[in-house]
């Protein structure tokens, strides 16, 4: 009997090793393991042997049944092992072919430079002010030091609608509005908007742009700290390394009034193409508003001071990126926009 | 203003600086300068030659052989091809070798079978500007002076060993609008002094009030005239020195006399105005306003019709000029003129804006009356005039000025202390330095009690306020000094409002949604400003528009939008999203200014889903853009409130139109492009849509709370229905929702057909209804009985519906 049980297990080894698949595997479990096959039928025919030798006999007869499944059960995991990895393979892909496209706009180049430098002056305890297109003309030049007559009024050319009535030239309204709302409280308030001056669009003028001007209000605002701040202006928007320096200029609703040059960004001030050979370039005006300003907004100069400052989003932005021509930035052509998705640094 | 640095140097010393450096600081301290032209850069070898001989070229008629003395041995025979070239002319030679502008080399050559040794040149060939040269020169070449010496350097005698300074000044700088003002700029700059011109001159014993009688009319408009006169003047070119001066400074010679009034308008930025005196031919200058109607040709030849409120100088009889802005021609000094007149005058600067802007006469003497001249010199450059007539004209100056004088030329006077300086600039300046500073400007001041009381020289006009002494001292004491702070002042929170915060979330939103931001202008035609429009007001429309296309503010973003798809659809991007934010214009607001309304407005043409290799390509119908407003509902919290119906507009499709109600308020709309509107734009179907956004930005809603996970099963039911083609999804979905009962939790529309497997006029609708009880589970029975009813319902409305 025991030469029995040791054919048995070569025979059943030898299946199992034989068999292709888990299908002909299961019938060599069911073959040698199964209620009817031969091992069990061996342990049936135990009482028939004498008492002694019973559980000598059934030790054997287990440790071969034990062998038997654990080569079954190894073999059986190979087996589906391999028909994991046939059917893994069948199911590859060209991981090279393109993705799906997600489909997202992005901000006009103009509105990211705007956020930009709201989000800025916010960080600085800045409100952001907003005022009309249409504007009276009290607003846009007679509060603001520019009486009718002005000569001033020629640097800006304007499209009246009434003769009281305008497009305004500049977001410099939305600082007087801004001051009879405030009735004598100190304030920081930057104004980002569109404006209109009578021009002919070409490449580098637009009848029709935008503007972000400044106005902080309050008791002894000093020169110092309008240069403080368009300090640290200049380096977030052109980068830690930018120096900036101030040349006087002329605003009539500012007095000192100043330009302000940053040191050029492209050749960091040893002069270039975008510098004009400087090593600087202008990016604002600015300066200490004008006493018959605050006056007129309901504040004592006495008492008051305060500085401004106002730059043109559309130079930012095409020193910044390089571009060319104005008019890109009214055409809406998406080759131009789109291009104005990533994040920069 | 262009400054001649020889020229400059008459009046302030600037040896031992460099122009480049000199242009840096005077642009650094105050006045920017645009460029620094060196002209004699690029020009070598240039001499005076002497012709000799001047002959027709055998082979050419145009061309004349020349032998011509440049100095050495053996004249030159140089080809010439101007027609004015002469025998016995001094000319101006560029030798073989020699350098012109432009990097044109001089070298021997041959013309025509003839040798030529250089080149004879005109003035445009040395680099003057065609407007400046002297019109006997204009078309030929420059001729010299007898007196110059052959093989002379040329460049000395016509002024180009010298460098241009440009000026690019400030409306505020009008006394930078002369060289005495850039003279004393450049001495408060270079802590120099500066050097009057001479103004002594002869005079005869016979007083000019003898010859000439003056009144002023108008003396608000008028209040100093000067006259005085020059006889036996001979009329004819001016010294080489003066006509150099004049083209540096961008003004063409005339003649002598004329010149001479140019020369002192640009030395001391005061006009003079120069008469003949027997032309005007009444012994008598009236300075009145004109009348009605009045007529009067100036001296470029035009007639110009006048107001009652311009201002006139006449001879008693007629006017002989526009006053400060333009001469007669009736008077004009001419090649025969013997006695000249000579005005030196204060005209109002609004008055002298006022008449120049309406005729459309901007001349130097005009853009300077208009800035306000310096009152204290008015009468001095009618002297300096009246010498250098004397001097270079031959004139007998008539003693004496015939003179009215009501002008107000005392100094403003203006009280600033230290202290204020220093605090405005956030800055410590020493006391002494603010001096000085005070004395290379030459502000005559005084210190009395720690203030400096200061009498600011009546040429800078722009000197009244303590403010304007800060800038003076900050600017030459240096920005540079200026230290960085920061405003020191209550913190103030900052911060965008509600309104910016939703607006930006809008923007992110419709760009998640795939739509690109888009500008465009707000003013168009006036025909297209009320297209699309949600709601039509008067249009507002510019005076003086500067073209029809440019004309009226708009009263919907559609328009312009929509061009913008039509340009990048003519650029092969076939698919294009885009949308806008933005105000429109509609009119009769309060304050007479229009009602601006920030609308948000999108565009969608082409292909909307797939595009990639994988396929699937749909093109954007009304239902994509939908979704996009339903999202941004969703996004500002007003989903349950934002209704649609359909609507109807002009140039949208009348069965694709939907209106957007906001409490059953039309707040926007949503459509296709009408085919005919497609076709004259151009473009495949597209949808738009325009939404008052500031509408939906101040709608208040409710504070965002959080609703309990349901903690039982929710039980979905399907609803198949067939119904007639008008019926629609809203109707059903209302009788469902009114028979549902309050466990109705969501209806779903999930399959619509209305093709060919079904009846003509009739369309298959499913819904998909979730119910739900927040307390418990739901039986299968309550949930059959509220379907049963809803069933019976739709029914009821001529539903079939199918199982
Ligand atoms: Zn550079």
């Amino acid at each position: 009997m025991e030469q029995q049980l040791q054919q048995l297990k070569e025979e059943a080894l030898e299946a199992i090793a034989s068999a292709a698949d888990v299908k002909s595997l299961n019938g060599v479990r069911v073959k040698y393991l199964g209620k009817k096959g031969p091992i069990t039928d061996l342990l049936k025919g135990m009482g028939k042997l004498p008492a002694e030798e019973r559980p000598k006999m059934g030790a054997l007869v287990n440790e071969v049944r034990g062998e038997v499944t654990a080569e079954l059960e190894s073999r059986m995991a190979a087996l589906e092992e391999e028909a994991v990895a046939r059917k893994l393979d069948a199911e590859s892909i060209d991981v090279t072919l393109p993705g799906t496209p997600v489909k997202t706009g992005n901000h006009h180049p103009l509105t990211r430079i705007i956020e930009e430098i709201e989000d800025f002056f916010i960080s600085m305890g800045y409100e952001v002010a907003e005022g009309p297109e249409v504007e009276k003309d009290y607003y846009n030049f007679e509060a603001l030091n520019l009486p009718k007559g002005h000569p001033a009024r020629d640097m800006q050319d304007s499209f009246y609608i009434t003769e009281d009535i305008l497009l305004r030239t500049h977001t410099s309204p939305v600082q007087a509005r801004t001051m009879e709302i405030k009735k004598g409280k100190p304030f920081k308030i930057i104004c980002p908007g569109k404006v209109y001056r009578r021009d002919n669009d070409d490449a580098t003028h637009s009848h029709q742009f935008t503007q972000i001007e400044g106005l902080v209000v309050g008791e002894d605002i000093r020169m110092s700290d309008l240069k403080g701040t368009l300090d640290r202006f200049a380096k977030k928007m052109f980068g830690e390394e930018r120096e900036i320096r101030l040349r006087p200029s002329y605003f009539p609703f500012t007095e000192p009034s100043v330009e302000m040059d940053i040191s050029c960004f492209k050749c960091g001030g040893s002069g270039c193409n975008v510098c004009k050979k400087t090593g600087w370039i202008e990016i604002l005006g600015a300066g200490m508003v004008h006493p018959n300003v605050l006056r007129m907004g309901g504040y004592d100069p006495d008492v008051h001071s305060g500085f401004a400052f106002g730059m043109g989003p559309e130079r930012i932005a095409m020193l910044k990126y390089g571009i060319e021509d104005i008019r890109h930035f009214y055409t809406d052509d998406l080759r131009f926009i789109g291009q104005f998705r990533r994040t920069e640094g | 203003m262009k400054i001649s640095l020889n020229w400059l140097s008459d009046y302030v010393d600037i040896e031992g600086v460099e122009p480049a450096e000199l242009a840096e600081k005077i642009t650094r301290s105050g006045i920017e300068v645009d460029a620094v032209d060196d002209r004699s850069k690029g020009l070598k070898n240039i001499v005076v030659g002497h012709v000799l001989e001047c002959n027709r070229h055998p082979q050419a008629d145009k061309l004349n052989i020349c032998r011509v003395d440049v100095g050495e041995e053996e004249p030159s025979q140089i080809i010439c091809g101007a027609p004015n070239v002469a025998a016995g002319q001094k000319v101006v030679v560029a030798r073989p070798g020699a350098r012109l502008p432009g990097g044109v080399k001089i070298k021997k050559a041959k013309l025509r079978g003839e040798e030529s040794h250089g080149m004879i040149c005109s003035l445009q060939e040395l680099g003057f500007d065609g407007k400046v040269v002297p019109k006997a020169y204009a078309s030929g070449i420059y001729v010299l002076p007898a007196d110059a010496r052959p093989g002379e350097d040329a460049l000395a005698l016509l002024g180009l060993d010298d460098t241009v300074l440009e000026l690019d000044l400030t409306p505020n700088r009008s006394d930078a609008l002369s060289m005495l003002g850039v003279a004393y700029e450049t001495a408060a700059i270079l802590s120099r002094d500066v050097k009057l011109p001479e103004t002594a001159h002869e005079e005869a014993a016979e007083p000019a009030s003898g010859h000439l009688s003056l009144r002023i009319d108008a003396p608000e408009a008028n209040p100093l005239y000067a006259a005085k006169i020059v006889r036996n003047v001979k009329v004819g070119e001016s010294p080489e020195w003066l006509k150099a001066r004049l083209m540096a400074a961008g003004v063409r010679p005339l003649n002598n006399i004329v010149d001479i009034t140019n020369y002192v308008l640009m030395e001391y930025g005061q006009p003079l105005h120069a008469f003949d005196y027997d032309r005007l031919g009444t012994g008598e200058i009236a300075v009145r306003h004109a009348a009605e109607g009045e007529v009067i040709q100036t001296l470029d030849g035009t007639e110009r019709k006048l107001e009652p409120h311009h201002l006139l100088i006449t001879n008693g009889r007629q006017p002989v000029a526009i006053a400060g802005v333009m001469g007669g021609a009736n008077s004009e000094v001419h090649d025969g003129t013997t006695t000249v007149v000579i005005e030196a005058a204060y005209f109002d600067p609004a008055s002298v804006r006022k008449t120049s802007r309406e005729l459309g006469l901007r001349s130097d003497a005009s853009t300077r009356f208009e800035k306000g001249v310096d009152t204290n010199r008015v009468i001095e450059a009618g002297e300096r005039a009246a010498a250098l007539m004397a001097d270079l004209a031959g004139g007998e100056v008539l003693s004496g000025t015939v003179l009215f004088d009501a002008l107000d030329k005392e100094p403003k006077r203006v009280t600033v202390s230290p202290d204020f300086i220093n605090e405005r600039l956030g800055m410590k300046i020493p006391f002494e330095e603010m001096e000085e500073i005070l004395d290379r400007l030459q502000f005559p001041y005084e210190a009395v009690n720690g203030q400096f009381v200061i009498d600011a020289p009546t040429r800078r006009v722009d000197i009244s306020i303590p403010e304007d002494i800060v800038e003076e001292i900050a600017r030459l004491y240096g920005y540079d000094e200026i230290p960085a702070t920061l405003p020191v002042m209550e913190s103030l929170p900052g911060g965008l409002t509600l309104y910016q915060k939703k607006r930006r979330s809008v923007r992110r939103y419709l760009e998640g949604a795939g739509l690109y931001q888009a500008i465009t202008y707000s003013l168009t035609s006036e025909q297209e400003s009320q297209q699309f429009a949600l709601e039509t007001a008067p249009v507002t429309r510019l005076l003086m528009p500067m073209s029809e296309e440019r004309s009226t503010l708009r009263q919907s973003l559609l328009p312009h939008l929509l061009e913008a798809v039509t340009y990048n659809t003519a650029r092969q991007t076939s698919s294009v999203a885009l949308y806008e934010v933005g105000s429109v214009f509609l009119g009769k607001g309060e304050d007479g200014l229009p009602a601006e309304v920030e609308h948000a407005a999108g565009a969608v043409t082409g292909e909307w889903t797939g595009g990639g290799w994988q396929g699937g390509q749909k093109p954007v119908d009304f239902y994509t853009v939908k979704g996009i407003v339903e999202g941004l509902a969703a996004e500002l919290g007003l989903s349950g409130k934002l209704t649609f119906r359909k609507g109807a507009m002009d140039g949208l499709h009348p069965g694709r139109t939907a209106d957007v109600l906001l409490d059953g308020e039309r707040v926007g709309i949503i459509g296709q492009l009408h085919p005919s509107e497609q076709k004259a734009r151009d473009l495949k179907d597209t949808i738009v849509f325009e939404l008052n956004l500031e509408r939906l930005l101040k709608e208040k809603t409710e504070p965002l709370l959080y609703t309990p996970v349901p903690k039982f099963p929710s039980i979905s039911r399907d609803i198949a229905l067939v119904v007639p083609k008008a019926i629609q999804a809203a109707t059903l979905q209302t009788t469902i929702r009114a028979n549902a009962g309050n466990m109705l939790k969501d209806i779903r529309v999930f399959d619509v057909y209305e093709g060919d497997r079904m009846e003509e006029g009739l369309k298959s609708i499913a819904f998909s209804l979730t119910y739900l009880d927040p307390e418990r589970t739901l039986t299968d029975e309550e949930v059959s009985e509220a379907h049963c009813r809803i069933v019976a319902a739709l029914e009821e409305e001529g539903a079939q519906v199918r199982n």
